[in-house]
């Protein structure tokens, strides 16, 4: 129950406060007023100020998807991972969150090395990708059940909350229908519920948008920006540019494997060297200077 | 270059998928094609070997052929139609429910119907190509023995899949017409498996009743059978007198096969693409599993996983249809189990060999579908949960079933035989945890779907599980008589289990890697560092 409510967090993690009078702090954390969504876990004062780092990260397919990339995403913190088809984006976040082995380089989740201590680290984190990680036979409700035994919420603090994100979701018609009979916007829905019910600290998202309706988007933009507000951190890749300008805290533009330039969205301007009134125009200036670098450099 | 859209036209494109298809599924990745042709070289020999050890016993194929003969032909050809008609079924099913590219079809301003006929073409083809190439080994060894007229044989196969393919045709249009698409699909399924295995099991009854035996062949050698069969000069001979090399029946059987199937396209074809099109609407239908909220139960990670297993296994149909029709073949043993309590005979040893074999074939396909047929890969190894929980959680839920499934038997067969029981529960076990370790050996990511396809995915994991099952039969069918042989039979079952491991995609992963980790492809691997 006490994971469910933030207040447990992995060995390396564990607050000497919320050991002392975890009641308290349950009590504490239950009178946060509900804003939009389901409720962040609150943060531990004592961890690591980075959520992500990656260093040397490789990974090599027929020809380099990964060539020795540095990342470093802070905790509380709403970086867009972007860059053109290939770039290495999805490869990456796969490799973070344990679904490829990279060739070579480092992950570290909250301080937690993720190559070596896997399942500590995947704890903190969820995944959620383009393709809905569901099972057609089980229904909304026994699927997050289900992801509940996988990270061991407790059962009556999993039922409740899972509850409230059928709720929150707008899926409460069809909690109790199996999911292959979901559109597939419904069913980004009930994989979404199945990442955010064990309150990860890192949520990593790879195309969280697509399928989504105009209602449902603005809906997981604000729950993300939310959690983010409470101290969570937020990784998405994304082709949808309005949406890393509204949200990004920080964006990283991947070309060929590499970061091709990062920071804030007038860091990106500043870099891509001209007047660029968007994100879009940036982005895309940004793509032919990298180009133009790379041929002179081959 | 053929005009678009026409016949011609759609049987190239056809042609050139089955092609590739084939290729892709005969080279693997690795494969050189060179490498292809000599496995498929040394299958052909070892299918050749097996006919030439059935055949040999038999006397003067040659000589013209008696009542008996036309019996004993006929009955072996309507064992080999039967099987035939159920693959025939499956595939017409499949051609209307897998999408693929039908939407593409669909929605082009090409004449349906036409892609619907040479598809129904392509499964005769098919369902011929592949029934000769299992036949092919006995109907050579034959025409060695008893001339060349058993060549006439080849024919009789592609008709009868003519046949089979234009009932199996209009028997699921009738289905679609009576009890919808939503309905179809399950029954066909279902129906088929009967027909493949009804024959058979009748057969196996009927000898059983008779003689005492399981052996079909008995039953259709006997006196009793050629006696009250119809005078030899019968139509009903037809197709074995076309089998024995009477060139008439040949020419009128394969015509009379040939017009049926032509008929079947022209009368269907212009329909099939209105079934196609209410297929498609069968999966956006949901199903309701309960309107009231039930509290979560209390769970571990591996009792979620098995739990998750079982339930997915429990809510489709199709997929328990087509696992447990494997166990239809388990009805004869069953009788003769039942005929045992009263005769006292000791036909209960008959028994330990046919369970093992039904339970390692069984594990094999259920260990498919928790491990290869796992539908949310991504989301089990993104989760908290070691290597070792997730394997150990997927092993206990298929040896759960398993139990479930052979445990009644093996508690009757304990009060007829205590020693054959215990024979038995070794051997089951033995052969559900070798066909399990190989699958989880020979994974391979795969939709829950495709299930009918999973020997498709490694031939050697097929042969390796196939093989594991039977030396475990044999090693429980010589332990009650000879400890040693049962011994050295048991030996050379770990050997083919542990050269299945040598050769496996994991373990080369996991000497590359150092672990037990899974690293194929960009999307479809798996990593755990469990």
């Amino acid at each position: 129950m006490f994971r469910f409510a933030g207040l447990w967090r992995p060995r390396r993690f564990h607050a000497p406060i919320a050991k002392i009078d975890l009641g308290l702090w349950y009590r504490y954390y239950r009178a946060i007023p509900a804003t939009i969504g389901p409720r962040a876990p609150p943060m531990n004062q004592h961890a690591p100020s980075l959520a992500l780092e990656i260093r040397g990260l490789a990974k090599r397919f027929n020809q380099p998807a990964v060539d020795g990339l540095d990342l470093s995403v802070r905790a509380g913190e709403f970086y867009t991972l972007l860059g053109p088809n290939g770039a290495g984006k999805t490869t990456t976040l796969r490799m973070v969150m344990g679904l490829l082995r990279p060739d070579r380089g480092s992950i570290t989740v909250f301080g937690i090395d993720a190559l070596t201590d896997a399942v500590e680290a995947k704890h903190l984190t969820a995944w959620l990708s383009d393709e809905p990680m569901i099972y057609d036979k089980l229904t909304p409700m026994e699927y997050l059940e289900f992801v509940a035994g996988l990270w061991s919420v407790e059962s009556n603090t999993a039922a409740a909350r899972a509850r409230e994100l059928i709720e929150w979701l707008g899926l409460e018609t069809q909690a109790h229908d199996r999911c292959e009979g979901l559109s597939r916007g419904m069913r980004q829905k009930v994989a979404l519920a199945g990442a955010l019910l064990h309150e990860p600290r890192l949520i990593i998202l790879d195309e969280p948008f697509t399928g989504l309706d105009a209602g449902s988007t603005r809906l997981v933009r604000s729950v993300l920006r939310e959690r983010v507000r409470a101290g969570c951190s937020v990784i998405m890749t994304t082709h949808i540019l309005e949406v890393a300008e509204r949200m990004a805290d920080r964006i990283g533009v991947m070309v060929a494997g590499r970061l091709l330039a990062e920071g804030s969205l007038d860091d990106l301007r500043r870099q891509a060297g001209a007047g660029h009134a968007n994100l879009e125009d940036t982005f895309l200036a940004l793509l032919e200077t990298g180009a133009a670098e790379r041929t002179v450099a081959a | 270059m053929n005009r678009a859209g026409t016949i011609v036209w759609f049987a190239h494109h056809e042609g050139r998928l089955a092609w590739r298809d084939w290729l892709s599924l005969m080279s693997g990745r690795r494969r050189s094609r060179c490498r292809v042709a000599l496995g498929v070289i040394a299958i052909a020999l070892v299918l050749h070997g097996f006919a030439y050890l059935v055949l040999h016993r038999y006397e003067d194929l040659s000589r013209p052929p008696d009542q008996r003969m036309l019996v004993v032909v006929t009955g072996m050809f309507a064992l080999y139609g039967s099987l035939m008609l159920s693959q025939a079924m499956e595939r017409v099913t499949r051609a209307f429910y897998g999408r693929g590219d039908l939407d593409l079809i669909l929605s082009s301003p090409v004449a349906a119907w036409r892609l619907f006929a040479v598809r129904i073409g392509a499964i005769a083809v098919t369902t011929a190509v592949m029934s000769l190439a299992l036949a092919a080994s006995f109907i050579n060894v034959l025409s060695w023995f008893g001339g060349l007229g058993w060549l006439a044989a080849y024919g009789v196969i592609s008709a009868a899949a003519m046949v089979a393919v234009a009932v199996a045709v209009t028997f699921t249009a009738v289905l679609f017409r009576t009890i919808g698409p939503k309905l179809t699909r399950l029954c066909a399924q279902i129906v088929a498996a009967v027909i493949g295995a009804s024959f058979a099991i009748g057969v196996q009854f009927g000898a059983i009743l008779s003689y005492g035996t399981p052996s079909r062949v008995v039953l259709l050698q006997s006196e009793a059978l050629t006696r009250y069969a119809p005078d030899s000069r019968s139509i009903l001979w037809w197709p074995a007198r076309a089998i024995l090399g009477d060139l008439l029946a040949l020419a009128v059987v394969f015509s009379i096969s040939a017009a049926t199937l032509a008929a079947t396209i022209c009368i269907f074809a212009p329909r099939l693409a209105q079934f196609a099109l209410a297929t498609g609407g069968v999966a956006q239908r949901s199903t309701r599993q309960g309107r009231r909220a039930r509290p979560f139960r209390g769970t571990s990670p591996t009792r979620a996983l098995r739990r998750k297993e079982w339930t997915l296994l429990q809510r489709d149909p199709w997929l328990t249809s087509q696992t447990l029709m494997q166990l239809l073949y388990l009805l004869p043993p069953a009788f003769l189990l039942w005929r045992g309590f009263y005769d006292g005979s000791a036909s209960s040893a008959l028994l330990v060999p046919i369970l093992i074999i039904a339970a390692g074939q069984l594990a094999g396909s259920l260990a498919w579908l928790a491990i290869s047929g796992e539908d949310a890969p991504d989301l089990i190894a993104s989760a908290p949960v070691t290597n070792v929980c997730v394997v150990r959680a997927k092993t206990e839920a298929v040896m759960g079933v398993i139990a479930i499934i052979f445990g009644p038997f093996i508690l009757a067969l304990a009060v007829v035989a205590p020693i054959s029981a215990f024979i038995t529960v070794l051997g089951v076990a033995s052969a559900a945890a070798s066909a399990t370790s190989i699958q989880f050996w020979f994974r391979t990511q795969a939709k829950r779907s495709h299930f009918r396809r999973r020997q498709n995915s490694s031939l050697v994991a097929t042969f390796a599980e196939a093989l594991s099952s039977f030396s475990w039969a044999g090693a429980g069918a010589l332990a009650p008589a000879n400890t040693w042989l049962a011994v050295i039979q048991g030996l050379l079952a770990f050997a083919i289990v542990a050269g299945a491991w040598f050769i496996s995609p994991a373990r080369s992963t996991a000497r590359s890697s150092g672990g037990p980790q899974q690293d194929r492809t960009k999307r479809g691997d798996i990593f755990q560092a469990g």
